[in-house]
């Protein structure tokens, strides 16, 4: 197979759903040995096409060319047989099984009727693993490997399965900034190795990093198809979302203001008994960002959970604009001013089958003028949330559909809505962007900043260090429950955090930070 | 205007299901050699032809309509309440006991207490399992099929034990200032066993829409049903809510027990089984996708087949059975209201798979599955 070789190609793919049209005409080709990135906004049809591609979806009209061949993609069978693999942004693995039972499941390789044969699936496996730079352990259980692991075990299985044009779709919305790196390397790997990878995303640096060319779409049409390498972040991001984005978070210098959140010695015992959180001491003034970097499962989840009560403390003190708070009930500590945009949207921030007038109700129906000795006032709760809706630009077609229906960006809107409404003085942020667009990221950011310049206090959790870079005066690592330094944003580098994080330490910085 | 579709789409989903129900039970009338058409016939005739008729389903749907409201709040708050049967059985055996203990008390307080006795004792019982749920997250359906024994069982001791003369199985008659039926209802349906009690149902429809739609109470309810979570981050106090609607939920199943003592039956007997106002009480609600006006709907489709059902056998020599048999039917396509929906998502629409709007990037289909999936999720209708 020559390099040059045409893996994919498709010409004027259409699929419509009803009257929405979610690709239109879309034509493009994918080129073997290459890393072909596919940009394009929450909702441009991203997704979309990849399923017709993978044999999920069937498109309405448009043809689909496989090295050449005219193909009928019925299911996503017929698509592995001709070599198209997709790994899913939510992974699909058997938790209780061990990596190498994951990796056959589905074409597992017997000996004799019924028994699987272990031992040349595992020959196969670990020569794909090697060949590739795809480190594993076969005889681990799934659920006690890393995220990163995971997702080595859903490319193995593809390559299991003798595919040629791999197919990712937002593969790092769920990595650490270091796992992402060895990720974006694999791809490399593969593209030398002679395969196609499509890298679905809408991150910008991403695809700069790894793509040769990318294809950006629009309202499920193709924009434009560009090289990557010669193309600049402004204008990718302006390609992708039809405006022109920034990227600079005007930071407007501010007084010092009173001290708002003082977390001292905290201790947080989970009902395992595991000590999630010990040690913690952090203080966060009026008119502050600040920024808890650290690695997913260092603590991050369970420190929200304690200071806003829905997890108890088992040591220290939490105290809320002077009062203490440890302890108190989540409404007790909602009442005294602090808004939480939790981490899990649709687990915590939002109650998915219930409309958008009571979601945005959810913390303040029990207060005048939404409620009078227990019933309910409907026209103060819709028009509250009317004019939340449209102040925070939530998307939506009727205040009585479910939360459910609005797409991610427009959820998290509502949240932060929701939140920032009550003008808490302290705002506890996890991870306020995750999963969306640049041009959402953009809006929240603005968000979070004007409640800075309010002189509101705001804990910035994420597993995003840009965000943190960006929007925080001041960063606090996390490492295994306790802060593991803590500086002004621009005194640190990104490598020196990322050292932070992974608990090592930054040589000839001890003192500055451990100054605080 | 896509929740009204919704709205439409359940009551679709219910009006299928009763037909389905009666299809299959012609289906079997054919088989066994009956007429389907002259049965269901005499079955109608027997349900509405007849002040009389119309009487006795009236009064069979009484206390349906509040066990199928009973149901439906439990349910809206995540908790499947099996033991309606055995809260019911407490409410008629607290109001009629309450009737037989102040034989001399004016009807003004009698009846009145008598009744709030029996919601009382239903209240009582189901908040056993909603307590054991909260605080030791015990599984209300083991507990309330349990109570639902312990319920039986001890009602028929104290009812021999307590309430029987000598060795009979059944109490006294309660006194005629506590009795829901009047000579009046009864000249008005020709004899029939119909009974204010009908009054005390439709007054709990009121209150029990209004306490759900109306009140933080019932939002809470609603909350905690569908997002436990969710409901802890905005601050509700799950516990409370929990055994809030179950206390609301065995107190409306007391009070259908209430309107069985004081108004059909006028006193308490030994029971061989429970109540069948309790599982028919779930049925009803399950058919009525938890609507309080579907519930009453439902509660009188209830009352025709039963009523109407007896007819059959005496108009021809169909079995009665053969009624049960279609009750049954319509309950197993009211459960496989899954399948109905799958159906109709298949024959309204041109084929789509469920796969696509799994993404982000049909809003308008994607909208109607995760409304669909929302209300599959336990969401009643708004």
């Amino acid at each position: 197979m020559a390099l040059t070789d045409i893996a994919i190609e498709v010409r004027g793919l259409t699929k419509r759903f009803g009257d929405f049209v979610a690709n239109d005409h879309i034509s493009m080709q994918i080129k073997s040995g290459t890393v072909h990135g596919l940009l394009g906004e929450n909702g441009a049809g991203k997704t979309t096409m990849m399923n017709m591609l993978s044999g999920i979806l069937q498109p309405t009209s448009g043809e689909i060319l496989v090295h050449g061949q005219s193909v009928h993609l019925a299911s996503a069978k017929d698509a592995t047989q001709l070599g198209i693999g997709m790994v899913h942004q939510h992974f699909m693995l058997v938790e209780n099984f061990t990596v190498l039972e994951n990796i056959m499941l589905g074409v597992e390789e017997t000996k004799g009727p019924g028994v699987l044969n272990r031992h040349d699936a595992r020959d196969k496996i670990m020569a794909l693993s090697k060949r590739y730079g795809l480190s594993i352990d076969p005889d681990a259980q799934v659920a006690d490997i890393s995220v990163g692991m995971q997702q080595r075990v859903e490319i193995l299985k593809v390559l299991y399965r003798n595919a040629d044009i791999l197919i990712f779709d937002e593969p790092t919305a769920v990595l650490t900034p270091q796992e992402i790196k060895e990720l974006l390397a694999i791809f490399r790997r593969l593209a030398n190795e002679g395969k196609a990878v499509v890298l679905i995303s809408h991150k910008l640096k991403e695809l700069q990093a790894v793509a040769d060319v990318t294809t950006i779409i629009r309202r499920g049409k193709v924009i434009d198809t560009v090289d990557t390498k010669t193309t600049s972040t402004e204008k990718l991001a302006e390609l992708m979302v039809g405006r022109h984005v920034t990227f600079q978070r005007e930071r407007v210098p501010m007084p010092a203001g009173p001290e708002i959140l003082k977390i001292t010695d905290l201790r947080v015992v989970d009902k395992q008994k595991v000590t999630r959180v010990h040690d913690f001491d952090l203080t966060i003034h009026g008119g502050e960002i600040v920024g808890l970097a650290g690695i997913d499962g260092n603590g991050q989840s369970e420190l929200v959970r304690a200071i806003t009560g829905l997890m108890p403390t088992a040591g220290g003190q939490v105290t809320i604009a002077g009062q203490d708070r440890t302890g108190a009930t989540p409404r007790q500590i909602t009442r005294s001013g602090v808004g939480h945009i939790p981490e899990d949207r649709q687990r915590y921030g939002l109650i998915l089958p219930m409309s958008l007038v009571d979601n945005m109700s959810l913390q303040v129906y029990t207060l005048a003028p939404y409620s009078h000795h227990g019933v309910l006032n409907p026209k103060a709760m819709i028009a509250n949330t009317e004019n939340l809706l449209s102040e925070y630009d939530v998307r939506h077609s009727n205040i009585e559909e479910p939360a459910g229906s609005l797409s991610g960006g427009n959820q998290q809107k509502l949240i932060i809505a929701r939140e920032l409404s009550r003008e808490p003085q302290l705002l506890i942020a996890v991870n306020p962007t995750r999963g969306l667009d640049v041009g959402a990221i953009e809006f929240i950011h603005q968000q979070l900043l004007a409640a800075r310049a309010a002189g509101h206090a705001i804990l910035l959790i994420s597993y995003e260090l840009d965000e943190i870079r960006q929007l925080a005066d001041r960063v606090a690592v996390i490492h295994d429950g306790t802060i593991v330094g803590q500086a002004e944003t621009n005194a640190l580098s990104e490598s020196e955090i990322g050292l932070l994080m992974a608990g090592e330490t930054v040589s000839g910085k001890e003192e500055m930070l451990n100054a605080h | 205007m896509r929740i009204k579709n919704l709205r439409f789409g359940n009551l679709w989903i219910s009006v299928t299901s009763v037909i389905l129900g009666m299809l299959v039970g012609a289906i079997i009338m054919l088989l066994s050699g009956f007429n389907p058409i002259e049965n269901y016939v005499s079955l109608f005739t027997g349900a509405v032809g007849s002040p009389n008729a119309i009487g006795e389903v009236l009064r069979e749907a009484t206390p349906l309509i509040l066990t199928g409201l009973g149901f439906a709040v439990a349910n809206s708050a995540g908790f499947f309440n099996i033991g309606l049967a055995g809260q019911a059985l407490a409410g008629w055996l607290a109001s009629v006991t309450f009737a037989l203990a102040f034989p001399h008390a004016p009807g003004f307080i009698l009846l009145p207490g008598a009744i709030l006795a029996g919601a009382i004792a239903g209240a009582l019982w189901s908040g056993i399992a909603g307590f054991l749920r909260a605080y030791f997250g015990a599984s209300e359906v083991i507990t309330t099929i349990m109570l639902n024994y312990v319920a039986l069982y001890a009602t028929n001791a104290i009812v021999k034990g307590f309430l029987a003369k000598g060795d009979g199985d059944y109490s006294p008659t309660i006194p005629v200032q506590a009795r829901l039926r009047t000579p009046f209802l009864e000249h008005l349906t020709q004899n029939s066993t119909f009974h204010w009690g009908i009054l005390v149902s439709l007054a709990a429809v009121v209150v029990v829409w209004w306490l759900m739609k109306k009140t933080t109470l019932g939002f809470e309810i609603r909350a905690v049903g569908m997002n436990e979570d969710a409901s802890r981050y905005a601050g509700m106090s799950t516990k409370r809510t929990i055994i809030s609607a179950m206390l609301i939920s065995g107190c409306l199943a007391g009070l259908g027990g209430a309107m069985e003592g004081l108004g059909n039956f006028q006193n308490i007997i030994v029971n061989t089984a429970l109540p069948s106002i309790g599982f028919d009480g779930m049925s009803v609600s399950l058919l009525a996708t938890g609507s309080p006006v579907g519930i009453v709907l439902a509660a009188l489709l209830f009352g025709m087949l039963k009523i109407g059902g007896l007819n059959i056998s005496i108009a021809s020599t169909t079995p009665p059975e053969i009624v049960d048999i279609v009750i049954a039917a319509v309950i197993f396509f009211v459960g496989a209201n899954y399948l109905i929906r799958y159906l109709s998502v298949k024959l309204r629409r041109h084929p789509r798979q469920p796969e696509a709007v799994a993404s982000d990037t049909q809003p308008e289909a994607a909208v109607a599955e995760r409304a669909a999936q929302a209300e599959e999720e336990g969401e009643d209708t708004k």
